[in-house]
């Protein structure tokens, strides 16, 4: 393999892993459970996409590009979605995110719409 | 070289196994169980390149799909505690 194509498969795939770790810390250290979600859509993005791609480049113009393509395709459709299921489904459940209570109380008309 | 990102993966599956077990809501726990599913998409396509048998892609692929399906379903059973019909009127009826 081309020299120039190595040194860019294993530098995207050390900027995925790394990624990985951070957003691992992030789901980990983040104080909310809507603020953890934020390091998993780092997982789901850049994360899997830096690993992914230094994967395609390793293996060259075969069918094992296309399927990595196709599971990259996949969780950058899927990721986005099921995270805003979730984001719905705990704010339906009575989750409040951090700093969103403080104009409520105080004037009623924080976010009233959403308390039904 | 491939075998350090695996462990950067599992390294990551850990503390998304300790969030999963400590989370104070249960949306930490489902948030935590997604994104471990997600990592074990990416160990399953890492080991395959590792052991040289990129065939292992086929059970990554799958299991990508299989695991938003799962979270979508448990995140809708967890609120509404049924799977079945949309809530009459109600705007979060269809997560």
């Amino acid at each position: 393999m081309d020299i120039a194509l190595e040194i860019l498969s294993w530098g995207l795939l050390f900027v995925g892993s790394a990624f990985l770790v951070i957003g691992g810390i992030g789901v980990v250290r983040l104080p909310d459970v809507f603020t953890r979600m934020h390091g998993a859509g780092i997982i789901d993005t850049m994360g899997v996409g830096g690993v992914m791609s230094g994967l395609m480049i390793q293996a060259g113009f075969t069918i094992v590009t296309i399927k990595l393509a196709l599971i990259i395709g996949f969780i950058l459709y899927t990721s986005p979605t099921a995270t805003h299921a979730l984001a719905r489904a705990a704010l339906h459940g009575g989750v409040r995110p951090r700093g969103d209570e403080t104009p409520e109380d105080e004037s009623g008309q924080g976010n009233s719409s959403s308390k039904t | 070289m491939m075998a350090a990102v695996a462990l950067a993966v599992l390294v990551t599956m850990a503390l998304a196994v300790f969030r999963s077990i400590k989370g104070p809501t249960v949306y930490d726990r489902i948030l935590a169980v997604n994104a471990f599913g997600t990592l074990t998409v990416v160990l399953i396509s890492v080991y395959g390149f590792l052991s040289e048998r990129p065939e292992f892609l086929d059970l990554a692929l799958v299991y990508a799909l299989i695991n938003f399906i799962g979270t979508i379903a448990v995140s809708k059973y967890v609120e509404f505690s049924h799977m079945g019909r949309p809530t009459g009127g109600d705007e979060l009826g269809d997560i």
